[in-house]
């Protein structure tokens, strides 16, 4: 697979890939470096990308970097894990804590479209109460907007993605109909069916982020269960290919491959715009407002890498929060053999879903929620799962793996707590590009403990409810939160309702870093839902001049 | 534990469908590299490459293919290009310090329990040492602070098993489908299968 750092820039001289077609270009307005922008946003991922389309169409000027390629799906995505390595953040960062996470194609995705391009599409909404779990549930902190608002943005992303899902959900308050009928279960999905049917709790076929049916030059999904390593087909819905061109055809530019290590402030302490490498030249980009949206540790890493004399710990930093109360999700698993073959690679890995922890609090002596899946592992990805789970190797794992075709699985995604030792910070040793590594700490609590054993009981009971026999269970995180949050007050936050930091007024962060609180699903629903909510109170602010 | 591997699957070649729909260009062309243009040594010396292919042997063994899938060529060719898997864990150096210092370790603990070098042990002695070092029982004085099972599960055997995997050979072996795109697949129920899938598992037919 190619190097990052081997390839050129495609988004040039006018124009960008047409992500439909092979080897086709679509045009792009450029704007020059001293040309100062209304928005120049970092990161073009589910918070970046959905933000830029969001702005271009409501009329703003805006510069777009990404520090990952410009990919064309069709021709650019190799049914090959190794390969597909090209889609993830791979340069290192160092990772410690009493439960240290593994990064890179864990939870890090560096493309234009970001981690959606290798996202699995599960489609979430956040339970209503989590917008308030200290007020409502008793832990956590409160977030600075209305769970009714978000509900209105779900529904425009929903939309945004067609998203595939079932015609009445089990859990939450009533929501519209999805715009696409669900999919079909493959037998992966049918085994958490039968688990949840044979305990008596309810299940549902799982809201999905790729189309069910054609949609303009987004084929139908037909099944070949790659998704995690990019989708060949254009079924999925990603930034990339939804926000991305709509940004690009209302006049956004999009940069690929440009590294931004800094964003510049001014004797005032307003940020200026930003500086960034691109094919091999250090470069600044002039703009009014700067947003960063590079996820949980990118963001804090470039705001903490960006301290000058008005911001001596770093930009946006007076709370001292930067960097904190990073979160994942726990991901713990158990999996089973079946008599029967499953032959999981079929469909989108997770087309069934169980929300009943998310929202049975009577029943359960733990803070927070998990939903689980069903799962449909590529080969690597459950040898190296065996091979650490089950501590084997040699002949024995050759055996085991001998036995994919038979497995199935169900796997949390379980909210942890905010705690602020979990952070993100800079270590002494720099990059390629002169910038401090990363160093990311996490350490689990011990309601994170429970709230993982608790999951591990009920879905041994589920699976061999369900058939599943030689069960054994896996650990593991998922996806990052936080590290930046919104709240109500400079003390208690890196930034307002709006995404706007307290410190410096034209600086933005629209990412899943904002996050207060985890919650129990999967995050990216709930980060471009905080992009068109963040849009909009632009737009808003714009009109009123108080931008 | 070291006797031989029964294969579910054993007519079953993912190759067979190069010319089909399952494959498109760019994984023909990932995959025709991957067959043929076998990396050469470059960044491991000759006796830490043969330490190594030693290793591997034991991870994945694979007595019965007369044309065993490679895997150290891949693992050296990486670490020629300075790859990076993006987690650096607290106590394992950079990739390429880690492998070298991994690799020696490896070597000091066959020495130290053998007094032989570990590409000399008979297979028996060479699978016990490496089920020590992944079992955490590792003797920490050949490691040099680099936590050893960490290095062993997280950096090891993980890069093995992603190198095996991904070869058409054993993916073959488990009746894994295969590439697929454009084609995927229609038939999605258990025990059912569309023609350019594997057929039934041997053990249920
Ligand atoms: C394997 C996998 C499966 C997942 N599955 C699901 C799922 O099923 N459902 C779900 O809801 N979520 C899923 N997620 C999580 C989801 O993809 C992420 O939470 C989400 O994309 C994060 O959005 P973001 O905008 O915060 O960051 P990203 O989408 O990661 O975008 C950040 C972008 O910023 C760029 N960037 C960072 N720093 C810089 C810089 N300094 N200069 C220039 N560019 C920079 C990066 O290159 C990247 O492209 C999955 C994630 C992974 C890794
Ligand atoms: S299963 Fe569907 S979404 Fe996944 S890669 Fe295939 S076509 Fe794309």
């Amino acid at each position: 697979m190619p190097l990052v750092e081997h390839l050129s820039p495609r988004a040039i001289a006018g124009r960008a890939p047409d992500v439909f077609r092979h080897g086709g270009w679509v045009p792009m307005r450029e704007y020059g470096d001293d040309e100062e922008v209304d928005f120049t946003i970092v990161g073009t991922g589910a918070g970046g990308g959905t933000l830029a389309a969001k702005l271009a169409e409501a009329g703003f000027s805006v510069v777009a970097l990404d520090a990952g390629p410009f990919w064309r799906p069709l021709e650019d995505f190799a049914s090959d894990e190794r390969h597909q390595d090209k889609l993830y953040w791979l340069d290192e960062r160092i990772s410690e804590g009493n439960d240290p996470i593994e990064l890179g194609g864990n939870n890090s995705g560096r493309s234009v479209g970001g981690s959606t391009v290798h996202y699995q599409m599960v489609a979430l909404r956040f339970r209503p109460e989590w917008f308030r779990s200290r007020t409502t549930l008793g832990y956590g902190h409160d977030w600075p907007v209305d769970w009714r608002r978000m509900w209105e943005c779900y529904a425009e992303v929903e939309d945004a993605l067609k998203i595939s899902g079932p015609l009445t959900y089990p859990w939450g308050p009533k929501r519209g109909r999805y715009p696409y009928r669900e999919h079909e279960l493959n037998a992966s999905a049918e085994v958490l069916a039968r688990g949840c049917e044979e305990l008596g709790v309810d299940w549902s076929a799982c809201p999905t982020a790729t189309v069910s049916a054609r949609r303009g030059l987004s084929p139908h999904c037909v099944y070949r269960g790659f998704c995690k390593i990019g989708c060949a087909t254009n079924a999925k819905q990603s930034t990339l290919n939804t926000f991305i061109p709509r940004a690009l055809a209302a006049g956004a530019e999009i940069r690929d491959l440009s590294m931004v290590t800094r964003v510049e402030t001014g004797a005032d302490g307003r940020a200026t715009g930003v500086v960034y490498q691109r094919d091999g030249q250090v470069r600044r980009q002039r703009a009014r407002h700067v947003v960063v949206a590079g996820y949980s540790i990118e963001t804090p890493r470039l705001l903490l890498n960006s301290a000058s004399p008005k911001h001596p710990d770093g930009l946006a930093n007076s709370s001292g929060l930067v960097g904190r109360a990073l979160m994942v999700h726990t991901n713990h698993a158990v999996w089973g053999r079946f008599q029967e073959e499953i032959r999981w690679y079929k469909g989108p890995p997770s087309l069934a879903v169980c929300e009943h922890w998310n929202y049975a609090d009577d029943e359960k002596d733990f803070f927070g929620g998990y939903a689980y899946m069903s799962q449909g592992p590529l080969p690597t990805d459950f040898a190296k799962t065996l091979a650490e789970s089950e501590g084997i190797f040699g002949t024995e794992l050759r055996r085991r793996m001998a036995d994919y075709n038979h497995m199935a699985g169900l796997k949390i995604v379980g909210e942890t707590m905010p705690q602020e030792r979990n952070r993100v910070e800079l270590a002494d040793e720099t990059d390629r590009y002169g910038v401090p590594l990363a160093r990311v700490t996490y350490s689990m609590c011990e309601n994170d403990r429970q709230l993982a054993d608790h999951s591990l009981e009920f879905m041994r009971n589920a699976l061999s409810a369900a058939g599943g026999q030689e069960l054994f269970q896996s650990g593991g995180t998922a996806h990052l939160m936080g590290g930046c949050r919104m709240g109500f007050s400079r003390e208690d936050s890196v930034v307002d309702g709006d995404g706007r930091s307290w410190d410096v007024g034209n600086l933005w962060i629209c990412d899943g870093s904002l996050f207060p609180t985890g919650g129990g699903v999967n995050p990216s629903m709930t980060i471009m839902a905080l992009a068109v909510h963040i849009a909009d109170r632009i737009k808003t602010l714009a009109g009123q001049d108080a931008l | 534990m070291t006797d031989s591997f029964d294969p579910p699957y054993p007519n079953y070649d993912i190759l067979r469908k190069w010319d089909s729909p399952s494959y498109n260009q760019i994984t023909r062309d990932v995959l025709t590299e991957r067959l043929t243009a076998v990396p050469q040594r470059q960044f491991l010396d000759e006796q830490e490459w043969r330490l190594l292919q030693a290793i591997c042997d034991q991870l994945v063994p694979q007595p019965e293919r007369t044309d065993p899938v490679p895997i150290t060529p891949f693992i050296d060719a990486a670490l020629t290009e300075n790859r990076t898997n993006g987690t650096r864990f607290a106590g394992i150096p950079a990739m390429r310090e880690a492998w070298r210092k991994g690799l020696a370790a490896i070597r000091a603990e066959a020495m130290a329990q053998h007094d032989t070098d570990f590409v000399s042990l008979d297979a028996h002695r060479q699978e016990a040492l490496l089920h020590r070092i992944n079992d955490g029982d590792a003797e920490p004085a050949h490691w040099d602070g680099m936590p050893a099972q960490r290095f062993f599960r997280s950096v090891l055997l993980k890069e093995v098993l992603a190198i095996y995997y991904a070869h058409p050979a054993a993916q073959s072996e488990i009746g894994f489908g295969g590439p697929a795109a454009p084609r995927g697949y229609v038939r999605m129920g258990a025990d059912r299968m569309d023609p350019w899938e594997a057929p039934a598992d041997r053990r249920n037919r």
